[in-house]
């Protein structure tokens, strides 16, 4: 268990290191701090000085070093624009993002079970056909379409709900700005999560529709039914649980596409998160917080992906590292 | 009364532009506590035999016409609410490749407790101990650890006697056994074979074996029916088949054991293959391997007659037994010696 989880660990330091090297690249391109700090007044050996003294002449390998020294003591530079540490601009925006991501993903796998299951369970009836059909226009149709169109139908032409921002927010344990435990919040959540989960479902209700075929022809299952075991039991016990198995995986990559996802969602819904606030970033040249985000980002997707495979050991048996030796 | 009893069943796969028939006319009874034998190979129709007889064809096979008939009670109309009922309870079934027959995320207590309490209103502590019990029963060691591994850890022949255990756990009255044996390793087939005679022996439960194996069928039933391309073509007692086979096929069959070629020489072996389901030949379907055949053959599909020895669907053993005369005494011709 301990060399699985070092194992992991290791994997996790690999990975960090290439995205912040990556990072680290992309901010020395983009533009010239110098310029951002001095402006245009000062003369070219001034500046020459002041690249010495921030060491901006040092060779690559010694200013990422210095960069990756920085950032291990949290430490990721400042913004330009906020002339604040760039984590705590990016902390402040995290929630709204997080809640967002999380709201999208229930409602993925709340619609996509379900129908993903029946129509593997009825694979010749009409409604299968439809969620088929649907999913498949889903998967075609890019989500900044599908956000107007709910935004125009429900913000606009009905006014059920609001078309942007992040309405009201509580504070949560001191630490966190919800917009989950009240009803101006939740309203303004609707949309954007809405829109969120309708890219990701037709994927996934694909997926679980074949996985699910596939399980469902298995000698395991004939013999389940050969026990007189009933139907219910069979289709969620025997047949879910092993169809979620690589399910569980794609959806730890799939956080990837998520995270780039919001980015486009939260710019369509002016959602203060931090996608929007990347988007910023980009039109601003701010590197430093660009580079932060990247890192951040990559952070949340090596710590999403440890945890799937943790759970993918709780579902499946077979990975699962004995604590004893047998 | 025979305890199930089979009568003129016909199978077919439902094709957009044509059915595949797999079955045809397959009449057999098993009584309690027998154990019959059904023998042919691949392609014979011996599985779909057994999975229509629960119910478990696959798609889009289905029972076209014909009786299945357990305890007097028909099979072939059932509800699926109530085939629940008769699976497991009644009849239950044990599939060839153990490997797969058990559900790898669930534990192999899970798998016993969950098929005792579908039937029985029992709480999970003694479908438990009931679990723990029968495990013993098929001679597993440390019954009470297995119940709670999983499939991967056990060996092949151990989750076999899994198998077993949970097929014995609700007392049915018919085991159909679908090549129990074949994916196993050869030293362990014939521990599990002799467990599973034990176990119908002592529970007085009706087997029916499906095999192409005729050693396997000589140690276990008491009866064999041969089957070819989806028909039966000799049914009788299994010693008297295998000392004296009338049907051409069957004696292909047991000409092909290892045991009756000598050292160093070639196997026998019928020359030709099993008739693939959308090529079905005329008449008689042996008949392009038989060595016997006539025009006869070609054109009809003979009926069954009884030997002397068992019953057998062939020309050839009909035109014998015609020379008889009814009265008695030889009126073919008589060899000069």
């Amino acid at each position: 268990m301990l060399s699985f989880v070092l194992r992991r660990l290791l994997q996790a330091v690999l990975v960090l290191l290439t995205i912040s090297f990556a990072s680290f690249m992309i901010q020395g391109k983009l533009g010239d701090p110098v310029r951002q700090m001095v402006g245009t007044s000062v003369s070219v050996e001034q500046r020459e000085a002041l690249r010495d003294e921030l060491g901006l002449n040092d060779p690559t390998l010694v200013q990422y070093g210095r960069f990756l020294g920085q950032a291990l003591q949290g430490d990721l530079g400042t913004s330009y624009y906020y002339k604040e540490s760039t984590l705590t601009v990016i902390a402040n925006r995290l929630p709204a993002t997080l809640e967002l991501s999380f709201c999208a993903l229930v409602l993925v796998i709340v619609m996509a079970t379900p129908l993903g299951v029946f129509a593997a369970i009825n694979p010749k009836n009409w409604l299968s056909r439809s969620i088929l059909l649907f999913s498949t226009l889903g998967l075609s149709i890019p989500i900044f379409i599908v956000a107007v169109f709910l935004m125009y139908f429900f913000a606009i032409e009905w006014r059920l709900l609001p078309s942007f921002g992040r309405g009201d927010t509580t504070q949560v344990l001191g630490l966190w700005q919800s917009g989950l435990f009240n009803k101006d919040g939740l309203m303004h959540l609707l949309l954007p999560s809405v829109s969120l989960a309708f890219v990701m479902t037709p994927i996934f209700i694909r997926l679980i529709r074949a996985e699910m075929i596939d399980v469902l022809q298995s000698d395991y299952i004939r013999f389940a039914w050969s026990k007189g075991i009933s139907a219910p039991r069979i289709y969620f016990i025997h047949a879910l649980k092993n169809t979620m198995l690589p399910v569980i995986t794609v959806g730890g990559i799939q956080t990837g596409t998520l995270i780039a996802y919001t980015i486009l969602t939260e710019s369509i819904f002016q959602w203060p998160g931090m996608g929007f606030l990347f988007m910023d970033a980009v039109t601003r040249v701010d590197a430093p917080l660009i580079s932060a985000y990247l890192i951040v980002v990559g952070l949340i997707f090596v710590v999403t992906n440890t945890l799937v495979d943790v759970v993918y050991g709780l579902v499946n048996p077979r990975v699962r590292i004995p604590g004893y030796s047998a | 009364m025979s305890l199930l009893s089979v009568n003129h069943l016909n199978v077919v796969f439902r094709q957009r532009h044509q059915d595949l028939q797999a079955l045809f006319d397959v009449s057999f009874s098993v009584s309690r506590g027998e154990r019959l034998a059904i023998v042919g190979e691949s392609g014979a129709g011996k599985s779909i035999l057994g999975y229509s007889l629960v119910n478990l064809l696959s798609k889009p096979g289905v029972i076209d016409s014909g009786s299945v008939k357990f305890d007097g009670r028909e099979l072939t109309t059932l509800t699926a609410r109530q085939w629940q009922e008769i699976r497991g309870k009644k009849i239950a079934m044990i599939f060839q490749d153990p490997m797969i027959t058990l559900n790898p995320v669930l534990s192999v207590g899970d798998q016993m407790v969950e098929a005792i309490r579908s039937h029985t209103r029992i709480n999970y502590n003694d479908a438990k101990k009931l679990a723990i019990e029968k495990l013993a029963h098929v001679r597993i060691s440390s019954p009470a650890q297995r119940f709670e591994q999983y499939p991967h850890e056990l060996s092949g022949g151990m989750r076999q006697r899994v198998i077993i255990a949970i097929v014995l756990l609700l007392r049915p009255e018919i085991i159909i056994a679908d090549e129990p044996t074949t994916a196993l390793d050869v030293t362990i087939q014939a521990g599990i074979l002799q467990l599973l005679k034990q176990v119908c022996e002592d529970n007085g439960v009706a087997l029916i074996l499906i095999t192409h194996d005729f050693g396997v069928v000589s140690r276990i039933a008491e009866r064999t029916i041969v089957m070819y391309a989806g028909r039966i073509v000799e049914q009788g007692p299994t010693l008297e088949i295998i000392n004296d086979p009338q049907h051409p096929y069957t004696q292909g069959l047991l000409n092909a054991l290892p045991q009756m070629a000598l050292p160093g020489q070639r196997l026998n072996q019928i020359q030709g293959n099993m008739p693939a389901l959308n090529n079905h030949p005329s008449g008689c379907a042996f008949h392009p391997r038989c060595p016997y055949a006539t025009d006869k053959c070609r054109e009809n599909t003979p009926g069954f007659v009884f030997s002397g020895v068992s019953t057998v669907a062939c020309f050839a053993i009909e035109d014998m037994l015609a020379e008889f005369d009814p009265e008695g005494g030889w009126q073919g011709e008589v060899e000069d010696e």
